[in-house]
C-alpha cells in the first residue's frame, strides 16, 4: 500500500551523469537476443503495447477499428497475445470501452489537458473524473512542465496527488514529457516527485514532443523506480512512449528492464510501450521467426 | 493503488546462447618464429602448447626461442635497420603502418575471435575494445611518421635502432600495437616477444605484416617463455627495451640493463584507487566500479582494485554494487552476452584464489556474484571485500583478477593520503559532481592516469604510464613516440 507523502519527504535526488548513462545504455544495446529468447521477448512486447490514437481528428469509427485490432492482432496466426490497452482521449473512452467489452484489453485515457497540461486544477480534475466515469481503467496524466521548470515542485507534487485521488480505482500513469525537461537530472527529479506523489506508473512522453522515449531517459526513470522499490518494497510501473517503433529497440528496452529491475517487471502490469506502429513490426518479426521468411507489410493490418 | 492488480505469471525470460562463429578463423597446428618475414623453425627444436583457458583445450603449438633464435632475430632487425628502414623515407614508413592498420581492420573479426579463444576474454571486449583500439594505435602513429619535426619542433630527432619489446597476456594484440606502432613510426626495427599463454594474435599480426609488404626484418616476432624474454633483455645489440608486465620482472630487467646504455620503458603493476565522493552520480559511479575492476576479468594493470567510498554513502553504494554484480553474465567467452570470461591461465587462477583466501583469513567480508561457474575452464566469480583496512594484504598487493577491496573514508585529505599510500602509482578514478574537487585531486594524486567520472578509458592520443613502482616512460600520444627517439647530436 502506497503511503501518501509530502514533497519535503522525498529523499535527495541523486545526480545523473549523461555520458555514463549513454555508456550503460550502449551495453544494453549490445545484448544479442536470438532464437527462443527473441521469440519469447516479442510475445512479451506485444502483450505490453498500449495501442494509441491521440489526434484531433479521432472519431468513433477510428477508435472502434483500433480496438478491434487490439485483440485481433494477426488472426491468421493463432495464440498471439493481445495488446495491454488502448490509449485514447476522454471523449473516446466510452466508445473504446464498448468496443472492447468482454476482452482483457484495458482502456487508458489521457487527461489533465493533455498534451500541454496548461489549464487549471479544476479543469484537470474534471477531465480526469469524466474519463474515470466513462469507464477508463487507467489515466495517463501530464505533469505541469512549466511549473516544474519554474521550480514549483510542490505544485507539481500536489497536483499529481490530487489527480491520483480523482482516479479512484483507475491506475495512474504520470507523463513527465521528458523532451521538455531536457536534462537527465530533471528527468530523475520529476520521476521522484511523481512516484512519491502517488504515480502507479511513470511515463516518458506524450508522443507530441521530440525526443521522446530514448533509452537514456527510460534508464534514468527505471533507476528511480529501482531506488523507490529498494526503499519501500513497492513496485512502480514504467511506460516509455513515443519513438519506439522497431522490435529491436523494444527488445533492448526489455533487456534494460530485466537487468535493472528483474523479471518481476516483465509483465504488462509493470511495463508498457506507448506506441502505434510497433505492433506490426513485432508481428512481422514473429512471422519471420515462425516461417523463416519476411512477409510483405501488406499482410499486416493497419487500423 | 500499486498492489491490487492481479499478479501475472512472471516470465522466465533470459538470453539464449549467442555464440560468435569460429568457422571463419584459421589457427595452424604449429607456429614457427617470425624472422625476416619468414617462418623459421627454432634452433631449440622446442615447442610449447597454447590452450583455450575457457575449455582447457589445446589450440596450437608455438615455437620456443632460445638465445640463438633471439640472436638471429636481433641480427635480422639490425640489418633491416641499417640497410633498409633507416633509409626509407618517413612518408613510406607511414604508408606501411597505415597498410598494417587497414589489414588489421579487414581481419578484425578473425583477430577478435582468436583473441577470445587464446586469452579467455569476452568476445564483446575483444570485438569492441581490444581489436579496434589496436587498429587505432597503428592509424594514429602512421600519422606521425612523416611529421616528426612537427611533433618535436626545433629538436631534430632520430630513431634509437633496434627495440626489444616484451608484452603481457592481458591485452595480447593491443599491447603488440602499443609497442610496434610507435617504434616503426619513429624509424626503429623491432624484436617482439608475446606472452607464452597468448602468442596467437601476435603471430596473426606477423601474417598481416608479411602481407603488408613491410621489408623483411623490420618486425620480428619471437615466441617463448621467460628465458626468451631474458635473451632479448640481455642481447648486446638492442638499443631499447620496452616491457609491460609485473613489477618483479621489471626490477630484474632494470638490474640487467643497468650500465648498458639501453633505454627502457617499463609499464608495470598497479593497485589503483577508485574514489567515490558522496555527491557523485551514484549509479554511474557503480558502473565505473564494475568497469574498473571486472573489465577483462580484472587482468588490467590499471584496474581500480582499491575502492574508496565516502563513509556516508558506503551502504548505498555497496548495496547497488552487489545488485549490479548479480546481473553480470559469466561464462563462455565466445557468447556475445558474456560479461565476464575466463581467467587467463591456471597459474593466475591459483594466484587469485590464494588472495581470496588471504582476504577471508584476514577477516574481510566477502561477497561474490551469484552466477554459476562452468564445469570446465578457469573461472572466478566477481568478488568484493568489505571491512578492509589499508593494512590488509588484499588492499596492498596487486591481485590481477576480479577482486575488489573496499575501504571507506571521511575527508578529502584522508582519501588523498590513503590513495597515495601505495608503492604503485599507475591510475586513479575520481567520482564527484564538483569540477573543483576533480582538479584538486588530479593535482595531488600520484598516478600516471587519472580518470574523472569514468574509468578504464584508453585512446591512442593519450599517454599512459606510471609513477613509483608502476614503472616509467609513457606509451601512447606524443610521449609514446618520444620514447622511441633520441635527439640528433
Amino acid at each position: 500500500m502506497k503511503v501518501p507523502t509530502s514533497f519535503t519527504n522525498i529523499p535527495i535526488t541523486p545526480s545523473v551523469d549523461k555520458v555514463g548513462v549513454e555508456e550503460r545504455v550502449a551495453r544494453f544495446q549490445s545484448r544479442s537476443i536470438k532464437n527462443a529468447s527473441k521469440r519469447q521477448g516479442l510475445d512479451l512486447v506485444l502483450s505490453m503495447i498500449d495501442l494509441t490514437t491521440l489526434e484531433g481528428k479521432d472519431t468513433p469509427g477510428k477508435v472502434k477499428q483500433m480496438c478491434y485490432k487490439a485483440h485481433h492482432l494477426h488472426d491468421s496466426y493463432p495464440n498471439l497475445p493481445t495488446v495491454a490497452a488502448v490509449c485514447v482521449f476522454p471523449s473516446m473512452v466510452k466508445t473504446a470501452k464498448t468496443a472492447l467489452l468482454g476482452s482483457s484489453v484495458k482502456v487508458a485515457s489521457v487527461s489533465t489537458a493533455f498534451p500541454s497540461g496548461q489549464s487549471t486544477r479544476a479543469v484537470k480534475l474534471a477531465d480526469t473524473k469524466f474519463a474515470v466515469d466513462e469507464g477508463a481503467d487507467e489515466i495517463d496524466m501530464v505533469i505541469s512542465r512549466g511549473k516544474f521548470l519554474a521550480g514549483e515542485y510542490n505544485f507539481v507534487f500536489d497536483e499529481i496527488a490530487a489527480i491520483k485521488e480523482a482516479c479512484g480505482k483507475a491506475r495512474l500513469k504520470v507523463i513527465l514529457e521528458t523532451g521538455e525537461l531536457c536534462t537527465l537530472d530533471s528527468v530523475r527529479k520529476a520521476s521522484d516527485i511523481a512516484i512519491y506523489a502517488g504515480a502507479d506508473f511513470i511515463k516518458t512522453s506524450t508522443g507530441k514532443i521530440q525526443p521522446a522515449a530514448t533509452m537514456q531517459v527510460t534508464y534514468t526513470m527505471l533507476m528511480a523506480i529501482k531506488d523507490y522499490y529498494d526503499a519501500t518494497g513497492i513496485m512502480i510501473g514504467m511506460k516509455p512512449a513515443g519513438g519506439i517503433s522497431t522490435s529491436k529497440l523494444a527488445l533492448h528496452n526489455l533487456v534494460m528492464v530485466k537487468e535493472i529491475l528483474g523479471n518481476n517487471w516483465l509483465t504488462n502490469d509493470w511495463f508498457r510501450f506507448g506506441a502505434s506502429s510497433l505492433a506490426n513490426d513485432v508481428l512481422m518479426q514473429i512471422m519471420k521467426l515462425e516461417t523463416g521468411v519476411y512477409q510483405s507489410s501488406d499482410y499486416f493490418t493497419i487500423d | 493503488m500499486a498492489k491490487n492488480t492481479t499478479k501475472k505469471l512472471v516470465p522466465n525470460w533470459d538470453y539464449s546462447p549467442s555464440l560468435e562463429s569460429t568457422s571463419h578463423i584459421t589457427i595452424l597446428p604449429r607456429y614457427e618464429l617470425f624472422i625476416n618475414n619468414e617462418w623459421v623453425k627454432p634452433t631449440s627444436k622446442k615447442y610449447f602448447k597454447t590452450t583455450n583457458p575457457a575449455t582447457e583445450e589445446v589450440l596450437s603449438e608455438i615455437a620456443w626461442a632460445n638465445d640463438k633464435d633471439v640472436d638471429l632475430a636481433v641480427k635480422a632487425a639490425r640489418k633491416a635497420y641499417q640497410d633498409v628502414w633507416s633509409k626509407t623515407t618517413p612518408k613510406e614508413r607511414s604508408k606501411y603502418i597505415y597498410r598494417i592498420a587497414r589489414l588489421m581492420q579487414e581481419q578484425a573479426r578473425e583477430l577478435s575471435v582468436i583473441e577470445t579463444l587464446d586469452a579467455g576474454k569476452p568476445i564483446r571486449e575483444a570485438r569492441d575494445i581490444d581489436v579496434p583500439l589496436a587498429c587505432n594505435h597503428f592509424f594514429y602513429y602512421a600519422g606521425w611518421a612523416d611529421k616528426l619535426e612537427y611533433a618535436f619542433p626545433n629538436q631534430p630527432m632520430e630513431a634509437l635502432g633496434v627495440a626489444g619489446q616484451i608484452i603481457p597476456w592481458n591485452f595480447p594484440l593491443l599491447m603488440a600495437a602499443w609497442k610496434i606502432a610507435p617504434a616503426l613510426a619513429a624509424g626503429n626495427t623491432v624484436v617482439l616477444k608475446p606472452a607464452e599463454t597468448t602468442s596467437l594474435t601476435a603471430l596473426k599480426l606477423a601474417e598481416i605484416i608479411k602481407a603488408s609488404g613491410l621489408p623483411p626484418g623490420v618486425v620480428n616476432i619471437v615466441t617463448g617463455h621467460g628465458d626468451t624474454g631474458a635473451a632479448i633483455v640481455n642481447h648486446p645489440d638492442i638499443n631499447k627495451i620496452a616491457f609491460t608486465g609485473s613489477t618483479n620482472v621489471g626490477k630484474i630487467i632494470q638490474r640487467a640493463i643497468a650500465g648498458t646504455g639501453k633505454k627502457a620503458t617499463l609499464e608495470l603493476g598497479g593497485k589503483s584507487a577508485n574514489i567515490i565522493f558522496d555527491d557523485a552520480p551514484i549509479d554511474q559511479a557503480v558502473e565505473g566500479i564494475i568497469n574498473g575492476i571486472f573489465f577483462n576479468q580484472g587482468h588490467v594493470c590499471c584496474a581500480g582494485s582499491r575502492l574508496f567510498v565516502q563513509e556516508n554513502i558506503a551502504d548505498l553504494v555497496i548495496r547497488k554494487l552487489k545488485h549490479r554484480m548479480d546481473s553480470l553474465y559469466l561464462g563462455n567467452p565466445l557468447d556475445k552476452n558474456t560479461d565476464i570470461g575466463a581467467i587467463n591461465s591456471k597459474e593466475q587462477l591459483t594466484t587469485i584464489e590464494k588472495y581470496i583466501k588471504i582476504g577471508i583469513a584476514e577477516g574481510a567480508e566477502i561477497y561474490q556474484s551469484a552466477c554459476e561457474l562452468p564445469s570446465k575452464g578457469y573461472f572466478c566469480r566477481p568478488t568484493i571485500f568489505t571491512n578492509v583496512a589499508q593494512s590488509s594484504t588484499i588492499s596492498q598487493e596487486e591481485i590481477f583478477g576480479p577482486v575488489l577491496s573496499i575501504q571507506t573514508f571521511r575527508t578529502v585529505d584522508e582519501v588523498i593520503q590513503k590513495a597515495n599510500n601505495s608503492p604503485y602509482g599507475l591510475a586513479a578514478g575520481v567520482w564527484t559532481d564538483k569540477g573543483s574537487r576533480i582538479f584538486n585531486l588530479t593535482t595531488k594524486l600520484r598516478a600516471g592516469v587519472i580518470w574523472a567520472n569514468t574509468y578504464n578509458k584508453f585512446d591512442p592520443t593519450s599517454p599512459f604510464g606510471g609513477y613509483k613502482e608502476s614503472g616509467f616512460g609513457r606509451e601512447g600520444g606524443l610521449h609514446g613516440l618520444g620514447a622511441y627517439l633520441k635527439m640528433k647530436v
